[in-house]
């Protein structure tokens, strides 16, 4: 990134830092966690250990970091190397993103910028101009996305109250300041399993893993008896909403069930467990020595907040985590594609100099679809 | 420590404190050396060891709960006692594992018995404490099952590889997992092994006792037939050529398959260097950041950790698994290929 972007940016990342402390505050246990900071055009410095939301704003103020991160986990000595931290517990965390979701919609949003020539297009595979395969891609925001992430956060949550015994107010939703959720647990009888087991609960979560016997298939000689009932509670019972569709339905789909065989029968499960098992990124689940966006910072990917949902239907990232200012900049766009903040649309750019508010110049400036000119 | 009955102790003789039991029945260990009446013991015992390290399961003398007659209790007790002596005059760690085993699932044969029992609460209770006593486990009776906290019951499930034993596979309601009392127990297999190994492993080895050095000369040699050799064909697990080949196309291979690929190899004894090119390829490919993460991982960076390759049932989690036959049950990418001889 070039040092007037850079400039700017820091500019308006420290502006939001000073004015939005009410926002950035210290999570509980905050002398047992790790923080780690993340300055622009520059690599992480993590294994910091910070007392209080004094010392936090201090360290923003004078790092004017791009990113900000802190440990689920807490730990006897933050501050030390990983194997001499001393590891106590870690609340479940569960980060859904939309980039994983294959969703149709992505290629009509997502911009291809060539490592090699710089050249931004719509082309996915390989460079428009070079023809190089080196390519970043970005992606811009997107309703569809949005609300597709959002079904994942409540399938999950339904998983985790329902099966898991964990209580609503103790699962807290963050918008993570990009394109998707970071969904924590407090207060559960997970906060001291390790990453194997933690991964176990992943598998769980996604429905990965389920054998036909689970569901009262058998090799030989299947039981009718024994196929799950619709009222039936965790994974049965979801199987059974899912394959019957209707309570009048199930006799006549267990016979087609049973006379498709066993092996059709694994096909079955391993095809509705995109559409039944919650869509979350399993690598981040069972790591245990993680640190993770801080709530109330911004992330340097987009210029927006990474902030707790409230009322996650209702919520839209796209004004409610927007809170840089309206003061107007002049910048160098090149963003083939439109895109919508706080409620006004900017774009298509084809290198056109636009005069246009902070938010949305911060905003292509992180996604390095603009410069400052 | 759990108040034992007689009856119990026979049932679950690792229970009992060894040094203490003898001194209570009046008798040395020398003595079962050189008493003919004792000596019977001591071939006992070994008996004990001899069809533990066949894979079989020792067949006592208990009928039922009982023993067929008031003196066979102690006799069970005294033949797994003595059975350690041998074993520590011995010192041979692979019958001591097996042992382990063998008179785990013994146990775990009365456990489960006792869980089970509807007519008689008492021994259902000795067996619950025992579960919680030993490993911490709370289980409560639910209808006809016993329920555990879910996380209690990864602890231990993720010990298992085989499907059925995957929490998805459960019954699992309101933070609960629903187990037959046979489950229950299986589910505390390995440690009850474990605590039993542990228990004659931290045993004090006493000086050779006069009577015992022809068992223990049969147990040395006995040993001798577990001695395994294996030989590797050298040739690469599916994902690991998966992940390759991903490379070699150009393709993105994410984080979690650049990590397994580049701890295969390493652990496959091949030096950063020669592994650093294999990534030239990817799409957002930067020597100096590879050549930082290849040394992280080989543990010549930072803080000296050595990682290793990530086992199957990860990697199957990360969509990283392409297993074919020849994979044939391994639980780690770096098994693949080889074989005993």
């Amino acid at each position: 990134m070039q040092e007037n972007d850079v400039k700017f940016l820091e500019d308006s990342f420290k502006k939001y830092y000073f004015e939005h402390f009410d926002l950035i505050r210290v999570p509980n246990r905050t002398s047992e966690r790790e923080f780690g900071f993340q300055k622009f055009n520059s690599g992480m410095t993590r294994h910091i250990s910070i007392k209080d939301d004094k010392e936090l704003h201090l360290l923003l103020m004078q790092n004017i970091p791009s990113d900000v991160y802190c440990s689920n986990a807490c730990y006897s000595f933050p501050n030390l190397p990983m194997n001499e931290k001393d590891w106590k517990e870690a609340e479940l965390i569960f980060d859904i993103d939309a980039k994983d979701l294959n969703l149709e919609c992505r290629k009509n949003h997502t911009i291809s910028k060539c490592n090699e020539c710089n050249e931004i297009s719509t082309n996915s595979n390989n460079c428009s101009k070079c023809n190089s395969i080196k390519l970043e891609k970005k992606s811009l925001p997107c309703k569809n996305c949005i609300d597709a992430s959002k079904n994942e956060v409540s399938k999950l949550s339904k998983i985790l109250t329902e099966d898991l015994d964990i209580q609503q107010n103790n699962i807290h939703v963050y918008f993570s300041g990009n394109e998707g959720f970071h969904v924590y647990v407090y207060d559960s009888q997970f906060q001291q399993l390790g990453s194997r087991e933690r991964s176990e609960l992943t598998d769980y979560i996604m429905f990965n893993g389920a054998i036909p016997e689970t569901f009262g298939m058998k090799k030989f000689k299947p039981n009718r008896s024994s196929f799950p009932d619709f009222e039936e509670k965790g994974w049965r019972g979801r199987f059974s909403q899912e394959v019957y569709g209707s309570k009048s339905k199930r006799s006549k789909i267990i016979s087609e069930l049973i006379t498709n065989g066993y092996s059709s029968f694994q096909k079955t499960l391993e095809g509705i467990s995109d559409k039944i098992g919650a869509k979350i990124d399993p690598n981040v689940t069972m790591d245990i020595h993680r640190i993770f966006r801080l709530p109330g910072s911004l992330n340097s990917k987009s210029g927006l907040t990474k902030i707790l949902c409230n009322d996650l239907p209702k919520f839209d990232p796209y004004t409610e985590a927007s809170f840089l200012d309206e003061n107007s900049v002049e910048v160098m766009a090149n963003c083939p594609i439109e895109f919508k903040l706080k409620n006004r649309k900017f774009g298509p750019y084809f290198n056109d100099k636009v005069s246009i508010p902070t938010y949305a110049a911060v905003y292509m400036i992180c996604k390095k679809l603009a410069t400052i000119s | 420590m759990l108040a034992l009955g007689q009856d119990e102790i026979a049932k679950y003789p690792f229970l009992a404190d060894a040094g203490q039991y003898l001194k209570d029945k009046g008798f040395t260990l020398e003595q079962f050396g050189t008493d003919p009446d004792l000596k019977s013991l001591v071939e006992k015992a070994f008996n004990r060891i001899e069809v533990a390290a066949d894979g079989k399961i020792y067949h006592s003398d208990l009928i039922g709960d009982q023993a067929s007659n008031q003196a066979a209790l102690p006799r069970e007790v005294f033949s797994f006692l003595l059975a350690i002596v041998l074993l520590k005059l011995s010192g041979m760690t692979t019958l001591i594992k097996r042992f382990a085993l063998a008179e785990a699932r013994r146990a775990e044969k009365y456990l489960e018995k006792d869980l089970a029992n509807i007519s008689d609460e008492s021994k259902k209770q000795l067996a619950i404490r025992v579960i919680d006593d030993l490993f911490s486990v709370q289980i409560k009776k639910q209808d006809d099952y016993f329920v555990i906290p879910a996380s209690d019951y990864l602890k231990h499930s993720i010990n298992f590889h085989e499907r059925e034993w995957k929490l998805i596979n459960r019954h699992v309601e309101n933070g609960l997992v629903f187990l037959t009392p046979h489950e229950t127990v299986r589910l505390i297999r390995k440690e009850l092994g474990t605590y039993i190994s542990s228990k004659i492993i931290n045993a004090k080895t006493p000086p050779m006792i006069s009577g015992f050095e022809e068992s223990v000369n049969k147990l040395i040699s006995m040993s001798k037939k577990f001695t395994t050799y294996t030989v590797t064909t050298g040739e690469y697990p599916p994902c690991i050529k998966h992940a390759i080949e991903i490379l070699e196309k150009g393709e993105n291979l994410p984080h979690s398959g650049r990590f397994m690929l580049a701890t295969f190899l390493l652990s496959k004894g091949q030096s950063v260097e020669e592994i650093a090119p294999l990534f030239k390829n990817a799409p957002d490919y930067n020597e100096r950041v590879t050549l930082y993460q290849l040394n992280h991982l080989a543990g010549t960076l930072g803080s000296g950790t050595h990682y290793s390759c990530p086992s199957c049932e990860k990697l199957k989690t990360q969509n990283l698994c392409f297993a074919i036959p020849e994979c044939d049950n391994i639980i780690n990418p770096i098994q693949f290929g080889k074989k005993r001889i």
